[in-house]
Formats: C-alpha cells, sequence, structure tokens
C-alpha cells in the first residue's frame, strides 16, 4: 500500500494535509507536495484534509494517476520536509474552483 | 534570576502521559528556538499510549509512528519517568513545584455508556477493554471473553469497532505474526463465533469508519462482508450529502456497503459479519448472562449532515452471547486537576486549562483529554503544537520565582516513597526483550502483559 500526492497539488500546495500527518513524510518544491513511500505509515489522515482530493492511497489511486507512485518515492527524499501548513501558492484559490471544488 | 528559557535557566516541563499527543508535545517544545527539559511521566512501564494498545495488531504499519516517537526520545533533554501515576504516587502540586510548567495529555481511557437495561449483565463488554485485552494492556489481561456462543454484536460504526469486528472475524492464521497478545491469541483460537453484528444508529451514508477499514473485510479469509440489500435504500437528505464533492470519503463507504450487499456469499467461508444500519440498542435481557439484544429502528430526521437518528418504538430481537460497546471514549479526572464531568475532558482554551473560565497558570492539555476522543494520531500532532504555543506565549508567567530542579525532585519524592520507577533506557531492555521473545513465533514482539514482568527485566 502506499499513499500518494497526485496532479491536483500542483500550483495549490494548500498543505492542510500536512497539520495532521504523525510522522512527517510531506516534501516540497516550489510546485506540490511529495509523500515519502519509506517514512508515511499509510494512516490515511492526510487524504479528507485535501481541499482538492489530491491525495490517494493503496487501490483508491486513480489509473490515469499512477505515474505519480514512482514520482513522489523519486522527488520526496531530495526535498525538503514540510512539517508545518504554509501560505498556499499564489492562484491557489483560482486553480482550486478549476478544478471543482 | 536570568531569563526562563536560556541555558543556565531551561524550562522545566512535566508531561503527563506518553502516547502520541505527550510526545508531540515534547517534539514542538524542542523544535522551538528556547531551551527546555522534558520529563513525561507514563502510568505503566511501557510507553506510547494507544499507539501500543490501541491500534490493531493487524495495523503494524501504523504503530511505526513509534519509530519517530524513538527519535524525540533521544534528545538528551528528553526524560521518561515510567510506572508511576500522577494523582497517586506524585501529586500535581509536586509537579507544579519540580517544574514550570504540566502539560497533561492523559487520553481518554474509560468508554460511554450506553445507559441502557442490562448493560451490566455477563457478556455485556466495552470495547475498550477489549481492545486492552488482546493488545497486552497490563489493566486488561485479565478479563474473561466467552466466544463460545455463535453471534456477537459490536454497537457502534466507528474505527474502534471496526477494529473489534475485524479481530472477531480474523482467523488464527490471519492474526498469528502480528503481535497480538499470546493470551488472546489462545482465546480467539477457540472462538466459535459465526456472526458478528456491527450496528449503527444512522445510515449507510453516515458510517464513520474510513474506506480503508472497511476495504479490510473484503479480504478476510473465512469471513463474508454483508450488508442488506434493503439497507441500502436513502433517504432524500442522505442521498444529497453524498452528491456533494467534498464527502468523497462517505461515498466510498457507501459504494463499498453497496457491493457487499450485491456480493453472493463465499460458501467456503465460516464467517458473516452483517454490517446493519438505522438500529439503536433499547434493552439487554438474560438470565444470569447475556442472551438476546433489543435493538430500535431509527429514523433519521434533520436537514442533509445534520441528520440525527430517533427511535420509531418498532423494535427488533437479536439472540447473542457476547456484546462490546464502541460509542466513544471518555477522560478520567485526574486529582488535582480541572474536569468537565459531563465532556470527559479537562476544561481548557486552546491547550491552557481552565478553571471555571480562568486559566490555570502553569497548567495545559493537549490530545484526546484536551478535546475528546476525535481524530486519529496526526490529529493529536496539530494538537499538541496549539497547546506548546501557548505555552510558549506564557513563558514570562511560569517563572515564579522559585528554584525549580526538574527530575530530581521527582525522583527525590519516588524514592522516598520506594515507588520503582522505569527510564527510557530500561524501557528500551524491556523492549528489546518483547522482540526477542517474539523472534521464534515469527511477531514483531510478544508483549510483557503484566507490570512485574516488565519490571522484573532491570533487576
Amino acid at each position: 500500500m502506499t499513499t500518494i500526492v497526485t496532479e491536483n497539488c500542483k500550483n495549490c500546495r494548500f498543505t492542510d494535509c500536512v497539520t495532521v500527518c504523525p510522522v512527517a513524510c510531506f516534501h516540497y518544491d516550489d510546485e506540490m507536495l511529495y509523500i515519502d513511500p519509506d517514512t508515511c505509515i499509510d494512516c490515511s489522515a492526510c487524504i479528507p484534509e485535501c481541499p482538492v482530493q489530491a491525495i490517494f492511497e493503496g487501490d483508491d489511486i486513480p489509473e490515469d494517476q499512477e505515474n505519480w507512485i514512482e514520482i513522489n518515492a523519486e522527488k520526496a527524499p531530495d526535498l525538503p520536509v514540510c512539517e508545518e501548513q504554509m501560505e498556499p501558492l499564489p492562484g491557489a484559490e483560482e486553480r482550486k474552483a478549476e478544478l471543482g471544488f | 534570576m536570568t531569563t526562563l528559557g536560556t541555558e543556565d535557566n531551561p524550562l522545566l516541563v512535566a508531561i503527563v502521559g506518553s502516547g502520541p499527543s505527550g510526545f508531540y508535545a515534547a517534539e514542538a517544545l524542542f523544535k522551538s528556538e528556547i531551551n527546555v527539559k522534558v520529563d513525561i511521566i507514563e502510568r505503566l512501564p511501557s510507553p506510547y499510549g494507544l499507539v501500543r494498545s490501541g491500534v490493531a495488531p493487524d495495523h503494524q504499519k501504523l504503530k511505526q509512528a513509534i519509530k519517530l516517537y524513538e527519535k524525540i526520545a533521544t534528545s538528551e533533554d528528553f526524560n521518561l519517568i515510567s510506572n508511576v501515576t500522577v494523582g497517586t504516587d506524585i501529586s500535581v502540586d509536586e509537579l507544579c513545584a519540580s517544574h514550570h510548567a504540566v502539560i497533561f495529555t492523559c487520553g481518554a481511557e474509560t468508554d460511554r455508556r450506553l445507559g441502557i437495561p442490562g448493560e451490566d449483565l455477563r457478556g455485556s463488554h466495552t470495547a475498550t477493554e477489549f481492545v486492552g485485552w488482546y493488545n497486552g494492556h497490563p489493566d486488561y489481561r485479565d478479563r474473561e471473553y466467552d466466544l463460545s456462543h455463535d453471534v456477537a454484536v459490536i454497537i457502534g460504526q466507528g474505527n474502534v469497532a471496526a477494529d473489534v469486528s475485524r479481530i472477531l472475524s480474523k482467523t488464527v492464521d490471519e492474526l498469528k505474526h502480528t503481535d497480538i497478545a499470546q493470551h488472546a491469541l489462545d482465546v480467539l483460537a477457540e472462538s466459535k463465533i459465526k456472526e458478528i453484528h456491527v450496528i449503527g444508529r444512522r445510515g449507510p451514508a453516515q458510517a464513520k469508519l474510513t474506506p480503508k477499514e472497511l476495504r479490510e473485510f473484503a479480504e478476510l479469509a473465512d469471513c463474508n462482508p454483508m450488508v442488506l440489500e434493503q439497507d441500502m435504500l436513502l433517504n432524500p437528505e442522505s442521498a444529497k450529502e453524498l452528491e456533494e464533492k467534498t464527502n468523497i470519503g462517505c461515498k466510498k463507504i457507501y459504494d463499498m456497503f453497496c457491493d457487499f450487499s450485491k456480493l453472493e456469499p463465499d460458501s467456503s467461508k465460516s464467517r458473516s459479519c452483517f454490517f446493519s444500519f438505522l438500529l439503536g440498542p433499547k434493552e439487554l435481557i438474560g438470565n444470569d448472562r447475556l442472551e438476546k439484544v433489543i435493538l430500535e429502528k431509527n429514523k433519521l430526521s434533520g436537514e442533509p449532515f445534520k441528520q440525527s437518528a430517533r427511535g420509531t418504538g418498532e423494535t427488533i430481537e437479536l439472540e447473542a452471547g457476547i456484546l462490546f460497546r464502541s460509542i466513544g471514549y471518555r477522560g478520567v479526572a485526574i486529582p488535582g486537576v480541572p474536569f468537565h464531568e459531563s465532556w470527559g475532558t479537562i476544561p481548557n482554551e486552546s491547550g491552557r486549562v481552565t478553571n471555571d473560565d480562568t486559566v490555570v497558570t502553569g497548567l495545559y492539555t493537549s490530545g484526546w483529554i484536551k478535546r475528546g476522543p476525535s481524530g486519529i494520531i496526526g490529529t493529536n500532532r496539530a494538537c499538541s503544537v496549539e497547546t506548546v504555543n501557548c505555552l510558549l506565549e506564557d513563558i514570562e508567567k511560569l517563572d515564579d520565582g522559585t528554584s525549580k530542579t526538574g527530575a530530581a525532585a521527582i525522583y527525590a519524592i519516588l524514592d522516598s516513597k520506594n515507588i520503582e520507577h522505569i527510564n527510557y533506557e530500561q524501557w528500551k531492555n524491556i523492549d528489546a526483550k518483547e522482540v526477542e521473545r517474539g523472534e521464534p513465533k515469527g511477531k514483531p514482539r510478544e508483549k510483557f502483559t503484566y507490570v512485574d514482568e516488565m519490571l522484573a527485566i532491570n533487576k
């Protein structure tokens, strides 16, 4: 089982998820967040927190987002950990509306 | 006197309870800029609270949260004083004299009652205690559960109810390589239970477990998940709830229940786990032990997302040999600390303990005893950060001018009363022994389930 951040986080980066993560497994770059699969304990706490439903776990990962499993695993370990909520990216609210949330 | 929180005058904080919220409070203190020393005081010899004794044994990955707590414990400003009960072994006043601040993170140790006739019949149990029993919690080590009848009933449909029903639904083979306590595995191996009924007072659109937990019922080796097709009918308000895009979790659960209701039961499986809805417990009946559960049919009323369940007066009977109530935990009062009796929490403002709406200087709280039993492990992280932020804002008020010696003062009191205490290093010895005992059985650990057994390791 893996829990991952997908496409919808891009250019939003709301980081609500980070506040409930028990093990600080979220990492970030200028665009979005990624989950380090070696640290994540698959507790699913972050999933309902995401305002744009970008986080999926295991069997729930949509087929067209499966490429994100690898992207999360590759990117997360080399990026800084996001331990506290940050300001969403500029334009995040617009993007959220665009995504229909 | 130098400023509090500097190298010459470090902030001394006592944390009561070593579960997730206690460790997250310690973490938040260590992350601050100030100089701080933390003593976590724990009632049992073993730390980690519900991660050790609440999280189900077949959810080993969740228990890896402990890795983070172990990292926090390696700080040289961290100290564990376990096997010590605050309120009896040491008083809150004594902690206030030895430390600048005390944070209560002692969780919600007991359960809510159903408040119906027959609740105390033999065979009627609390889910909390059963969970503690199979997880090797010393308080519940000697509880007895009679699994010789073929029907079990669980009242509630939250994540604890899901854990209890799943443990009862699993075979020994599905459990024997987890860290389930051996005494529990032995009893479960003899279980005659064939039917498990998980009863919710509201409908299939309002169940409080997570999609992931429900999915596990579809993957059981010897148990069919069952839902009656007629139970899947929704009132217009519930249908509206599920149409809401943000309510995707409940929609997933509802869809899974629908799948269960259409499933042809696998006749090679010997057990069935029924999820039933819109039913409330009315009475437990039996002569010297539980024989029958009377359930009242409920009806939902109110606006979408604000629907409540009301009894219709119509009842049904269910023959059952054992029942577990799982309708929420509640906290237990600590002598010397304000307590909100009806909520089962310590009254507080953002984590500052209050007494009749006045903030009590130096006392703080976090986790379930602060906000009630809601949320999962990670929720406590944000909760503890909020509390620690308040504490740090108050730092100037925390120096009462008296000199404080922290752990040394506590040890002096404990030693004068001959109270045995365990430090983190000693706990690590116990931990290593448990892992060693588990190895030949292919288990991650075989827990010690008596306090004396744990204490003996360091003698």
